[in-house]
């Protein structure tokens, strides 16, 4: 009875509270926020003086009116970028191949070694050593040199100050397509990871707006495509153009597929908020912080070990366990034909309707966990299937190409052309997003169907401009 | 003498000796365990929160010159003199009224995770914008530290914050700082502790009691609001939240919630 009394008095409480609030109309919220800012104005009038008179040349405005100017800005953006991929790319190279030479060359012939020593059973250490651990050592040897130059260089920018900028220019278009201004700054943290991204569109108000920065962030190329990415584009773009141009050419293919990202971030965020999301763009206000010059060996330190070590962690915790599938496929046989050869003839019909193979999906399908083991996945499978002599060693054993020119070799007898190279580029630009983005999605939305929504529509989107490439291709070919 | 040793003996002399603050500061990382303060960080985005949560715990959460880079809550730990403190970094926001996931999470963190001290980090150089959320925590806690951040680039621009006078207006302590520089660290610890401790007992200015209409209304609902919930410590914020229709507070009055919320000064001894 007590209790009972007590609930009634709460909700007599609300009801007052509800009946006032017709009384005073909508004023209160201003009011308040009047008599706040009244306030806070008075206090500053009191206590902040300026001494003396303001610098005529200020360096923040400058650099402000140059980077963010209807004229330059964009320009300056996409220089800006390039430069960030040109010098991951070739900086990028010579470490790569280094550890690729130890990891693989150097302590995978000696691990097996050890384990013949001991007796292993030829399925253990092929699970473990050819398996999990060739599979971490390529993941290492391809991601680690380009993150640890990437991050730094993107961090260093971040801590100029630098990604607002974006922000404002980007602004405008993300309102014209009905999206929130703000989607601009998740795009950008998409570039290095989608998760990540997908986390930041809480600083987005208004839930429509956050959902289509959530769906929409998947196109930004996330870090564990980069490789893939630089490495087709040095392959198969790089080659079109004479020898000195490559580097320039490969780096310029990767900024376009970027951008073609982008566009596909504003086309799709048009869609959704001219159907199934309606609304109105939402006001924001944006804040343009000043420069500050970055702390140079606190962002190499935060960025390398922080950023750098943890998503290369996580790289490898996936990849273990996906090279063990790899070899398991590629060495479980039905009358003489491996689960691997099996699944690669059936869609390879299908596959190649769509300018691609029964190996990249095949390669796309075990690597949704990481996106950053499609590349080793796709070589393995491809020395499999073509059934060639003198690389790759064992069935179903992942290896590392000396250079760029050894896996052209595997691939282009693998019967890949120009054109698979481009649907490849593009596929891995329109897929799904890896397992950690979507169960991000989840928590954020709290919703299954967003979350599908977000997995399909990429794959659906992918298929198809691959399979309209194919088809204009073919016939200009 | 073991190192151990050493520490406490250093300790016993520093303790009383104000011009060694840093020497009492222990920075715990993430070793939460038990905490005897609660310690939470709000403040504009790109004020430098972060950085001064990083420079008290030892702990190296990313840190970017953007607006909505902490999202989430990030918290840590460390001790200062023979205290431990629990430290929440709050998801930086303009306000404290809007529904935007960011700035419910941050407000309610100071409404309902109660903590001991809220530290406001604001920039000096962009004061009064700043103010309008320092008067909003104002509305809401009466145990803050204003940590006037970046006074650096405030000088850069030529500009003369004077702190005493700022802190009598707002009357929560001032404490100048350049936290990238690790300038102002000592003396912010020592501002939390005396906050904290209740050597210094915070009035905190509020908004203008005059708002246009509403004053019969508020003072009925404030009212109804005491006697129900005797401990309440601001029943004045929560009439406006409910004329306003915040639909967190209605739950939280409507769960009874809103009666564990007492007043600062008993909880903290």
């Amino acid at each position: 009875m007590k209790t009972l009394i007590i609930e009634n008095k709460k909700e007599e409480i609300i009801a007052t509270a509800n009946r006032m609030r017709w009384k005073i109309g909508d004023n209160l919220h201003d009011s308040i926020i009047e008599s706040i800012y009244k306030d806070a104005e008075e206090i500053a009038s009191k206590v902040v003086t300026r001494s003396g008179e303001k610098p005529k040349f200020d360096v923040d405005r400058f650099i402000d009116k140059l980077v963010t100017s209807k004229w330059t800005g964009f320009p300056i953006m996409f220089l800006i970028l390039a430069a960030v991929f040109w010098i991951t790319i070739v900086g990028a190279n010579v470490p790569s191949a280094m550890i690729a030479s130890l990891l693989v060359d150097t302590m995978h012939p000696w691990l097996k070694q050890i384990a013949d020593g001991i007796n292993t059973p030829w399925w253990i250490s092929g699970i473990l050593i050819d398996g999990a651990y060739l599979a971490m050592a390529w993941v290492i040897s391809v991601m680690l040199p380009p993150m640890a130059i990437f991050f730094p260089v993107f961090t260093l920018l971040e801590d100029f100050g630098y990604l607002p900028r974006v922000a404002f220019n980007m602004d405008g278009i993300y309102k014209k397509v009905g999206a929130h201004g703000k989607q601009a700054l998740t795009m950008s943290m998409g570039f290095g990871c989608n998760a990540a991204g997908v986390i930041a569109a809480r600083i987005i108000d208004s839930p429509r707006e956050r959902l289509i920065a959530i769906i929409t962030n998947n196109f930004s190329l996330c870090n564990g495509r980069w490789p893939t990415q630089i490495l087709i584009a040095t392959i198969f773009i790089g080659q079109l153009v004479p020898a000195y141009l490559a580097g320039f050419a490969s780096a310029a293919a990767v900024v376009a597929i970027a951008i073609l990202g982008i566009g596909f971030s504003l086309l799709v965020s048009w869609g959704l908020s001219k159907s199934v999301l309606k609304g109105e763009a939402s006001a924001f206000s944006l804040e343009l912080p000043p420069y500050r010059p970055p702390r140079i060996m606190q962002t190499l330190y935060t960025s390398l070990i922080d950023r750098t070590i943890f998503v290369m962690w996580r790289a490898i915790i996936f990849a273990a366990p996906a090279g063990v599938v790899i070899w398991l496929v590629a060495n479980i046989q039905f009358n003489d034909l491996s689960l691997a050869k099996y699944f690669v003839d059936w869609t390879n019909p299908y596959a190649l309707f769509l300018g691609l193979n029964g190996v990249i999906i095949l390669a796309y399908i075990i690597a949704i966990p990481a996106n950053e083991i499609v590349i080793p996945t796709i070589l393995m499978l491809t020395v499999l299937t073509v059934g060639m002599q003198g690389v790759g060693a064992d069935t179903g054993v992942m290896f590392e190409m000396e250079n760029a020119a050894d896996v052209a070799t595997v691939l282009h007898s693998g019967g890949w052309t120009v054109l698979t190279g481009i649907n490849l580029m593009i596929f891995s630009l329109l897929h799904n997003p890896c397992s950690t983005t979507i169960y991000t999605i989840y928590k954020e939305t709290g919703s299954w169907k967003w979350t599908m929504i977000s997995t399909f529509l990429p794959i659906a989107m992918g298929l198809s401009i691959t399979f309209l490439i194919t088809q204009v291709w073919r016939i200009f070919n | 003498m073991t190192l151990d040793n050493k520490i406490t003996h250093m300790n016993s002399n520093c303790v009383t000796c104000p011009a060694h603050n840093l020497a009492n500061l222990v920075k715990l990382g993430i070793d939460m365990s038990e905490t005897d303060y609660v310690v939470a960080l709000a403040g504009n985005p790109n004020t430098g929160k972060s950085t001064v949560f990083n420079s008290l715990t030892g702990l190296r959460q990313h840190t970017g010159n953007w607006p909505g880079k902490t999202v989430g809550r990030t918290e840590g730990a460390y001790s200062y003199g023979n205290k431990r403190f629990k430290i929440v970094d709050l998801p930086g926001t303009y306000s404290l009224l809007s529904t935007s996931t960011d700035e419910e999470i941050a407000r309610d963190f100071i409404l309902f995770g109660q903590p001991d001290v809220t530290v406001i980090v604001v920039d000096a150089s962009r004061l009064e914008r700043n103010l309008n959320m320092v008067l909003q925590v104002l509305e809401i806690t009466d145990r803050a530290v204003l940590c006037l951040n970046l006074i650096d680039e405030a000088k850069r621009h030529k500009l003369i914050v004077d702190d005493r006078l700022l802190s009598k207006n707002l009357g929560i302590p001032v404490v100048p700082a350049a936290a990238r520089q690790g300038t102002g660290i000592p003396e912010l610890l020592k501002a939390i502790n005396e906050v904290a401790t209740g050597q210094y007992v915070c009035k905190p200015h509020r908004i203008s009691n005059d708002i246009k209409n509403v004053s019969s209304a508020v003072d009925e609902l404030n009212q109804k609001l005491s006697v129900q919930f005797p401990d309440l410590p601001n029943t004045r914020w929560i009439a406006l939240r409910l004329l306003e229709g915040d639909q967190s507070v209605i739950d939280a009055v409507r769960s009874g919630e809103i009666g564990n919320l007492k007043a600062a000064e008993r909880t903290g001894e």
